[in-house]
């Protein structure tokens, strides 16, 4: 871990069972966009060591509950947030915490490649920088690659622009960076919208490989995907009776419970794609 | 070309559309080609209106510090130097504030503020007031904008009543206690180059400032949230993240206020002081290739000479904008290739 900030390093909290220690412990009552409440009541145990799968309807709300939990909303005019999110046992929407150190343990990957128009090897060792970390950047460079399953392509190019790779080594390059700076937990929105299947593949075994180090959370709209990786599953769905469009959790369980066997209708309608 | 598949609806153009097209699209390239003919016309017209001067003066024109309409004796070197120098220092002080000023009204800056005065009363979801942030933010890129409508010899009236007057005190302070220092080697004792170069700062100022706010609003969000996802703050996001990107775009900006700059005449006769010498000192007055022209053409009637003189002064600060313009359009053009990922 690199440069530990003492207000969020926090030792496991004293309820935490060794084997499915909660992470993150997202408790959200109401998410406003201005006069717009977007989600309701959601809450969502993230634990250590697993991949957690977001699953539901287009505007239900997934990419802004994920978003919630590095503070990534906050930099959105008009954002409210009432209730809280823990990491590790700290509340990160406190007002003494700043969203920036949060981010610096929640790392994020976006549902389009965003590389910096910067050289491959820049993209990479820029979390370093504004880390302030002084060390080997190469090896660490190198060690982010090969973790990114990205190495081999790009070995002979580092100091090329990382807008020169194809969209799946751009998507690829963008999980380089993010754990390169070793973060706690990686979120990450739609990560294999824009790849093709192989890419997709690629990424999926690499989802598999980073949850030994990584805690993670996926927002995915491919139901075998969430299949394939997530050991737990999320459904979220919109609610419509009170004239305005809200999201709010339908339901959580095992990903295989979730698939073969949910307790709300609306999960089995959404499952074997029914919609009224 | 008949297909003869008339139907109801569908039907081949009429002849009146396929002559109003054609017709269009002959005048549209008749204006453009019309453009270039007189540009270079101009250029020939003035180009062979100064060949007896070239013929008569040649290089020494160029590096001559003398101007005697009386001896016949004339050297445009102050002037160049003046026409570099006061725009260059415009530039440096007008691509600061311009650039700040983008960024202040790209990076929500502004609109932050309000809302968060708004939401101390409550008032943010306000029917009346949530539009608040966005309103002020347009409103004061038009402010900036509105900059440029204001006349360049009322710009220099400005300049003599109220700027001078004003940094006067300063000036002479600054002169008088580092008097060894040589941009602060002479006393302000009215016009001169820093109140000129001042004037000339906030005339280019909304070109820069709106020229950059377009590049700063194009850097794709996408790469704004992969720089705050990866925790930078906004600082670091700006400087390592979002001016980079930007740069090749507030480069243009720089370029075209550059070349704006070496040609404003109006204010710069009023402000400059048109003395004919070469100094540093910020406060020493000067002359620029606009303003002796302006000063001179009056005199120079059907003296064929003098004429001739003007023209190749023209001439040469024409040259100066076109080369300035050029190297800064093939700057530019490196900058946005490499920006692409093709370098
Ligand atoms: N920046 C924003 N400002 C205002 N409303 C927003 C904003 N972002 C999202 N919303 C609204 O919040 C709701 C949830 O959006 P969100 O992007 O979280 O949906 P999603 O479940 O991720 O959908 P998708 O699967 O299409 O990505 C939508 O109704 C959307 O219109
Ligand atoms: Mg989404």
């Amino acid at each position: 871990m690199i440069n530990v900030q003492p207000n969020l390093a926090m030792d496991n909290g004293p309820n935490n069972p060794k084997d499915s220690e909660t992470v993150i412990q997202c408790d959200l009552k109401e998410l406003h966009y201005g006069a717009f409440k977007a989600v309701r009541d959601t809450r969502i145990p993230i634990r250590k060591g697993e991949v957690t799968a977001f699953i539901g309807p287009s505007g239900c709300g997934k990419s802004t509950v994920l978003r919630c939990l590095n503070r990534m909303n906050d930099l959105i005019r008009g954002f409210r947030f009432d209730g809280n999110v823990h990491f590790r046992g700290r509340d990160i929407y406190h007002p003494g915490v700043d969203p920036v150190a949060v981010r610096r343990y929640i790392g994020m990957v976006f549902q389009q490649p965003n590389p910096f128009a910067m050289s491959i090897y820049k993209n990479i060792t820029y979390g370093l920088r504004i880390n302030g970390y002084r060390g080997d950047y190469d090896e660490i460079v190198e060690k982010a690659l090969r973790g990114a399953a990205l190495w081999d392509e790009v070995k002979d190019k580092l100091r090329q622009s990382g807008l020169s790779l194809s969209g799946g080594q751009q998507q690829r390059l963008c999980i380089a960076r993010a754990i390169a700076v070793e973060p706690e937990v990686l979120l990450m929105d739609e990560p294999c919208s824009a790849l093709d299947p192989i890419a997709t593949r690629k990424v999926e075994d690499l989802m598999s490989e980073l949850k030994e180090k990584y805690t993670i959370a996926i927002v995915t709209h491919n139901m075998q995907q969430a299949q394939r990786v997530a050991d737990r599953t999320a459904f979220m769905y919109v609610d419509t009776t009170q004239g305005g469009r809200t999201g709010y959790l339908v339901e959580m369980g095992e990903t295989g419970q979730i698939f073969e066997d949910p307790t709300e209708q609306h999960t089995r309608d959404y499952i074997s794609g029914q919609f009224s | 070309m008949d297909l003869d598949t008339s139907s109801e609806i569908s039907r081949p153009p009429s002849t009146f559309q396929r002559v109003s097209d054609r017709g269009f699209r002959i005048l549209s390239l008749g204006f453009a080609w019309l453009t270039i003919l007189v540009v270079l016309y101009i250029i020939w017209e003035i180009g062979s209106k100064s060949t007896p001067a070239m013929k008569t003066y040649g290089a020494g024109f160029l590096t001559g510090t003398t101007w005697d309409p009386n001896t016949g004796e004339f050297g445009i070197l102050p002037e160049i130097w003046g026409t570099l120098y006061s725009s260059i220092l415009a530039l440096t002080i007008g691509t600061v504030f311009g650039v700040a000023v983008a960024i202040f009204l790209t990076e929500g800056y502004l609109g932050t503020v309000v809302y968060n005065t708004l939401r101390l009363c409550h008032l943010q979801q306000h029917r009346l007031f949530s539009k608040a942030p966005t309103a002020c933010e347009t409103l004061l890129k038009n402010l900036v904008e509105l900059l440029a409508a204001i006349p360049s010899v009322v710009y220099g009236l400005w300049g003599i009543f109220v700027v001078i007057p004003m940094i006067r005190p300063t000036c002479n302070w600054l002169h008088e206690s580092f008097s060894w220092i040589p941009f602060l080697g002479t006393p302000l004792s009215g016009p001169g180059m820093l109140p000129a170069a001042l004037v000339l700062a906030v005339m280019i100022l909304p070109t820069i400032a709106a020229i950059s706010r377009d590049a700063l609003v194009s850097v794709p969000p996408k790469l704004r949230e992969a720089s705050y996802g990866l925790g930078a703050t906004r600082w670091e996001t700006l400087l390592a993240v979002i001016l980079p990107t930007a740069a090749g775009g507030i480069f243009g900006a720089v370029v075209l206020a550059f070349g704006r700059a070496l040609g404003e005449t109006m204010a710069l006769a009023m402000l400059v002081g048109n003395a004919n010498r070469i100094s540093v000192s910020l406060f020493a007055p000067g002359n620029t290739l606009a303003s002796l022209l302006a000063n001179n053409f009056a005199e120079a009637g059907g003296d064929e000479n003098k004429v001739a003189v003007l023209m190749f002064a023209g001439l040469v600060l024409m040259a100066i904008t076109l080369v300035v313009n050029m190297i800064g359009a093939l700057i530019l053009q490196r900058a946005t290739r490499g920006l692409k990922g093709l370098n």
